[in-house]
């Protein structure tokens, strides 16, 4: 079973609070590449390192499947930021 | 007789080239040990797929582009595709999962996703200025500002 951007999405969501979420397989559903924007609260105060970490942790099983998955990690402050 | 003095005298020799050469080639090239080591070895230590001259992936690509930019040229470059022991070493030194990795001043800074981020707020000019390394991109924006 591939992993699918989904599942990744359902599992961040539930572990970081997550309050935006976008996840694109970008190997065409082979679950092999994903590009992540994630949104967390769970985020603030936090250097880009620590961010990367808490993602990696949360998704370790997945990464050991997964080739690349290349992210971007906000606090929802920072999110909204880059939407106006 | 010298001669014989001068060829007991090669052989010794040998002996701890030898010695050398097995001590050098048993190294555990995964251990914590042998990779404190490497990380400190120069100031900006890449671990890479494939070489700084011919990156094998577009992420390990990205990062030599970046330093490239920075006009970072002195850095030390590992292929952790020539050395399995190495690939599994690195990232259990660091508890990260993917490769490129790349280290300042012996710290380890992040993976690609990480120095993109910092080449872009500027953080990598910070971060490059405590190891004594002058960011290329510096000149490039005071040359472009004295024009205004």
């Amino acid at each position: 079973m591939p992993i699918t951007s989904q599942q990744l999405e359902e599992k961040l969501k539930a572990e970081l609070q997550a309050s935006h979420l976008k996840i694109v397989d970008t190997s065409d559903g082979c679950g092999s590449k994903f590009q992540a924007v994630i949104v967390s609260p769970q985020f603030e105060g936090k250097p880009l390192l620590q961010r990367h970490r808490l993602v990696n942790t949360v998704l370790e099983a997945e990464l050991k499947e997964i080739h690349a998955f290349s992210m971007k990690t906000l606090t929802p402050e920072q999110w909204q930021k880059e939407q106006s | 007789m010298s001669q014989l003095v001068n060829k007991s005298r090669i052989f010794l020799n040998n002996r701890v080239l030898l010695h050398q050469l097995v001590a050098r080639y048993s190294v555990d090239t995964g251990s914590h040990e042998y990779i404190s080591g490497l990380v400190k070895d120069k100031k900006v230590v890449v671990f890479m797929k494939g070489t700084a001259e011919q990156p094998r992936c577009g992420f390990s690509n990205a990062v030599m582009q970046i330093l490239n930019f920075h006009g970072v040229k002195n850095f030390g470059h590992h292929n952790v595709l020539d050395d399995e022991k190495l690939r599994q070493g690195i990232k259990d030194y660091t508890s990260w999962p993917t490769i490129p990795q790349v280290f300042i001043g012996g710290e380890f800074v992040g993976g690609c996703d990480v120095m993109l981020e910092m080449h872009k707020n500027g953080d990598l000019i910070e971060e490059l200025k405590k190891v004594g390394i002058r960011s290329a991109l510096l000149d490039k924006v005071e040359g472009s500002s004295k024009k205004d």
